[in-house]
């Protein structure tokens, strides 16, 4: 396979990654340029004041405490669902997914809702201080984004080889003492893949952060942006934040790059044994109870509370309005992040070389570059070489396709290696062209893949809000800038009704993620062989292969 | 307890049952044997009839609904695993991927002093020949040195008992039957007690001392491979160790009335019996042409195998499978005389009386 991979490929499909490798370049660029422009001694005068320190400090805080209070929820949670005999596992799974429905800035928004003088525990008789700063940002953010922990944790707990355990306690060590030195070692990449999403999405968070007004780097940015007149301060802190995120990225590499973690043996592995809870049982419920009740429950009854204090009917017909803009670039930044998807997922998997693989690392740069750094640069270079994209719906679009490409690539790039090589040589030795060959032989096999690829990244600009904020034509109103503009203004009972909307649209998301858990959907598995229905879930698109979030999804091979 | 007067098995179980499923027969039903030390046992039946379930309810991987288990006449059932100082040599050898050979030793030697483990996983390593590969990862090894890593391993904690669990069921042909010489060496060198699981008579027969032939969570036979092969108990254990012609007859003593004529049978027995003729006890003497008639046994089928023949042979309705040496050479269509060059074996019906 390999020795047949490795042809050259024709010079012709290097042209579209060699345009997106530009695409996305060049505005990073202008962004060195930017930064550059401004006087030197008051550049690093600029860079290495207080405030600096101060963004630093507050940014790792924030991602400290969201990494800990992620793992905190997701590892147990995690251990419940796929070692113990706690009854309800399946729907337990999908609920604490659910979560991922509700982006950053509504989960801001829900704690902000919660507390107060009309707040929801105010009108129970608990009059709640408004949640605010580091507490409130880190609140947020870990009850949105603990899903992605939960389920990296959770597929390396289904991937575990329960005989190491066995062997373990065979050769005389405690429970305690195998969880310590067998179970903890050997879930570690889940762990670590898990910390690198969330700090990922914490570091490139701009909604929770802005709405709990906690200053960390995007907040910075933004307001450095939108309120200054120095723009070359808000060019180097977004040069300062990603080399921040940089970080996390070179560190997972290293780490995973020097464990040996897979499987070894080609033997049948077994289910897992049941640990029985006993007493404990009712513990194990009360803290499943309590996960879910404040990720997915305390939001929507938030969203019910301040509908109901103020009905939202005159406002609907403005929610649809922003309802059909959010549509208005959603659907375009779809059909543009799977066609750049698509060569770049072809060049990858039929031609492996050190070209494509830079070309596929490119694309998740574009994921990996927190949004509102992505979407300054976007600004600096249109105004500079293209004005005429300047504040037009075509630059949103465009800058969303590069965002999402690699969100797009996973579930293309999945088909594409589960759709059999020699199927085009068939058709080429039938006596069709190469482009024939595609269009007729492999086309057929990628609908589903791109189906999926095209409703991911479709939902992620429903809810997307930093690049739109920085991005959207003045007067373009979008759901999500909708609920942050009316939610920082203290707007709560205006907010409700669209904040609503996307979260009922969101829950389209995370049920589509759902459904394709079905055994249908499977990737090719890998090298254990046989699996078990339990280990089917392990390998649905849930798990860290095509989740949003993964950098490193193409990484190495 | 008395040494003299009663013998302490080195393994001793007794009534082992289990039980998965309440709306299911039950997994292992009632299961007793005893090992002594330095033997090596094999546990054979086909997928499903409870011989793995036996083997980890014995290393405590799972949790007996009735029986006792004593090792060196102390009662283990109620131990956890860690607490029970028997070995557990998995099917896909569950080596830790994320330690070197070495370190996969050394974790097993927790129990002895700092300073002496990694001399101590050394001696074991140059016994399984693999002291060059002491650094390397598992997945660096071909899968007989990994499951010669997974034995020393299991030797490394010094238990009393070793249980296998298919360990050769995932090496390839060529180097199945050279580890299995290997491993059945290192045992004895160490005269540990062991208990293979396998469902592979070949295997059983050749890498154990004893047999033990389960079916339907029941131990139907127990005794030495000559015992079991040459005498089995039921039909089943006839057809599963081996090809068996099974053929009806009514027994007088020692001989039994049957399609093939009297033939001589062993043990003796009474009235309607059901008898198992092995292929290789069977052997088939030509028919002049005068003397065959319409219904007499005639060959359908010649199979040449090199180093013997195998016939089949139709007669009254039946099949026959005939394993004959070279110097039996008859061609398909031919009308033959079967006869037995052994005593039928009695079998027990199932639902009639078993005795342990």
């Amino acid at each position: 396979m390999r020795s047949r991979g490795s042809a050259a490929a024709p010079l012709l499909l290097y042209l579209p990654p060699g345009l997106i490798a530009l695409a996305m370049l060049v505005p990073l660029g202008y962004l060195v340029l930017r930064t550059l422009e401004a006087d030197p001694t008051h550049l690093a005068e600029l860079i290495l004041r207080g405030r600096s320190r101060v963004l630093l400090g507050n940014t790792l805080q924030l991602t400290g405490a969201v990494v800990a209070g992620t793992t905190a929820i997701a590892l147990p949670l995690a251990w419940l669902v796929t070692r113990t005999d706690l009854p309800g596992t399946r729907m337990i799974t999908t609920a604490a997914v659910l979560p991922l429905a509700v982006p950053g800035y509504v989960m801001a928004y829900a704690l902000l809702g919660l507390g107060g003088q009309n707040g929801l525990a105010a009108s129970l008789g608990v009059p709640l201080q408004r949640l605010s700063g580091l507490g409130g940002a880190a609140a947020a953010l870990t009850l949105y984004a603990f899903p992605y922990t939960f389920l990296n944790l959770r597929s390396a707990f289904l991937s575990l080889d329960p005989g190491l355990e066995e062997a373990a306690r065979s050769l005389g060590y405690s429970p305690w003492q195998v969880f310590l030195r067998v179970t903890l070692p050997l879930i570690t990449p889940g762990l670590i893949a898990g910390a690198l999403i969330v700090s990922i999405y914490t570091l490139g968070d701009f909604g929770a952060v802005a709405l709990m007004r906690f200053e960390v780097f995007s907040f910075a940015i933004y307001t450095q942006y939108t309120s200054a007149f120095d723009r070359s301060y808000a060019a180097a802190l977004a040069l300062m934040l990603m080399a921040l995120t940089a970080l996390p990225l070179a560190l997972e590499a290293r780490v995973l790059k020097n464990s040996h973690l897979a499987r070894v043996g080609s033997g049948v592995s077994r289910r897992p044994r049941q640990i029985p809870l006993g007493w404990k049982m009712p513990l194990a419920l009360l803290f499943v109870a309590a996960v879910l009740v404040s990720s997915v429950g305390l939001p929507a009854l938030i969203l019910l509370h301040w509908m109901r204090l103020q009905p939202p009917w005159a406002e609907l017909p403005r929610v649809a309005a922003a309802f059909g803009n959010s549509l208005s670039a959603a659907v375009p930044s779809a059909l543009v992040a799977v066609a750049a998807a698509l060569p770049l997922a072809y060049l990858r998997v039929r031609y492996p070389s050190r070209g494509s693989r830079a070309a596929e690392r490119i694309a998740f740069t574009g994921y990996a570059v927190p949004p509102l750094a992505l979407g300054l640069a976007m600004v600096f270079f249109s105004l500079r070489a293209v004005p005429a994209l300047y504040q037009t719906r075509t630059l949103l679009i465009l800058t969303y396709g590069l965002n999402f490409l690699a969100l797009a690539m996973g579930p293309i790039r999945n088909s594409l290696m589960a759709a059999p090589r020699n199927l085009e040589e068939a058709a080429r030795s039938l006596g069709r062209s190469r482009v024939a060959a595609f269009c007729l032989a492999l086309f057929p096999l990628l609908r589903k893949g791109i189906f999926a690829a095209l409703t991911l990244v479709f939902v992620m600009v429903m809810k997307e809000l930093p690049l739109a904020v920085l991005l959207a034509p003045t007067g373009f109103t979008t759901l999500s800038t909708a609920v942050f503009s009316r939610t920082s203004e203290a707007l709560l009972a205006e907010a409700a009704p669209y904040a609503a909307a996307i979260v009922l649209f969101s829950s389209l998301f995370v049920g589509l993620l759902v459904r394709s858990e079905s055994p249908h959907n499977q990737e090719p598995s890998d090298a254990s062989g046989k699996t078990t229905p339990r280990e089917d879930l392990s390998r649905a698109p849930l798990s860290r292969k095509t989740l949003p979030g993964n950098p490193l999804q193409g990484g190495a091979p | 307890m008395n040494h003299r007067e009663r013998p302490i098995h080195h393994l001793d179980i007794q009534g082992l049952t289990k039980r998965f499923d309440p709306s299911s027969p039950p997994a292992v039903q009632d299961v007793s044997f005893h090992l002594r030390t330095g033997e090596i046992l094999g546990l054979l039946g086909p997928s499903g009839c409870g011989k793995t379930t036996t083997l980890r309810m014995i290393a405590g991987f799972t949790r007996p609904d009735g029986g006792e288990i004593f090792l060196e006449g102390t009662s283990v059932a109620s131990l956890p695993p860690e607490r029970r100082r028997i070995g557990f040599v998995f099917q896909d050898y569950a080596l830790f991927p994320n330690r070197t050979v070495l370190d996969n030793l050394v974790f097993a030697l927790h129990r002895k002093k700092r300073a002496i483990r990694k001399g101590k996983a050394r001696d074991l390593l140059a016994l399984v020949g693999l002291s060059r590969e002491e650094g390397r990862f598992p997945h660096e090894l071909s899968g007989g040195q990994q499951q010669r890593v997974a034995l020393a391993r299991t030797l490394a904690a010094e238990p009393e008992l070793i249980l296998l669990d298919e360990p050769f069921s995932n090496l390839d042909a060529a180097l199945r039957e050279s580890t299995r010489a290997e491993v059945r060496s290192l045992l004895k060198c160490a005269e540990m007690s062991a208990i293979l699981v396998t469902h592979d008579q070949e295997e059983a027969l050749s890498f154990c001392d004893t047999l033990g032939v389960m079916n339907a969570g029941t131990l139907e036979q127990r005794g030495t491979p000559e015992e079991v092969y040459l005498t089995p108990r039921t039909p089943f254990v006839a057809q599963f160790l081996g090809r068996a012609n099974l053929l009806r007859g009514t027994a007088r003593g020692t001989t039994a009335r049957t399609d093939l004529g009297d033939i001589a049978i062993h043990p003796a027995a009474e009235g309607s019996v059901l008898l198992s003729l092995r292929p290789e006890h069977l052997t088939l003497q030509p028919l002049a042409a005068a003397r065959s008639r319409n219904d007499s046994p005639r060959i359908t089928s010649r199979e040449f195998r090199g180093h013997d023949l195998t016939y089949r042979v139709a007669f009254m309705n039946q099949e026959f499978l005939v394993h004959t040496d070279y110097t039996c050479d008859l061609p398909p269509g031919s009308a033959v005389a079967l006869v037995p060059r052994r005593p039928g074996v009695v079998l027990q019906e199932p639902g009639l009386c078993r005795r342990g």
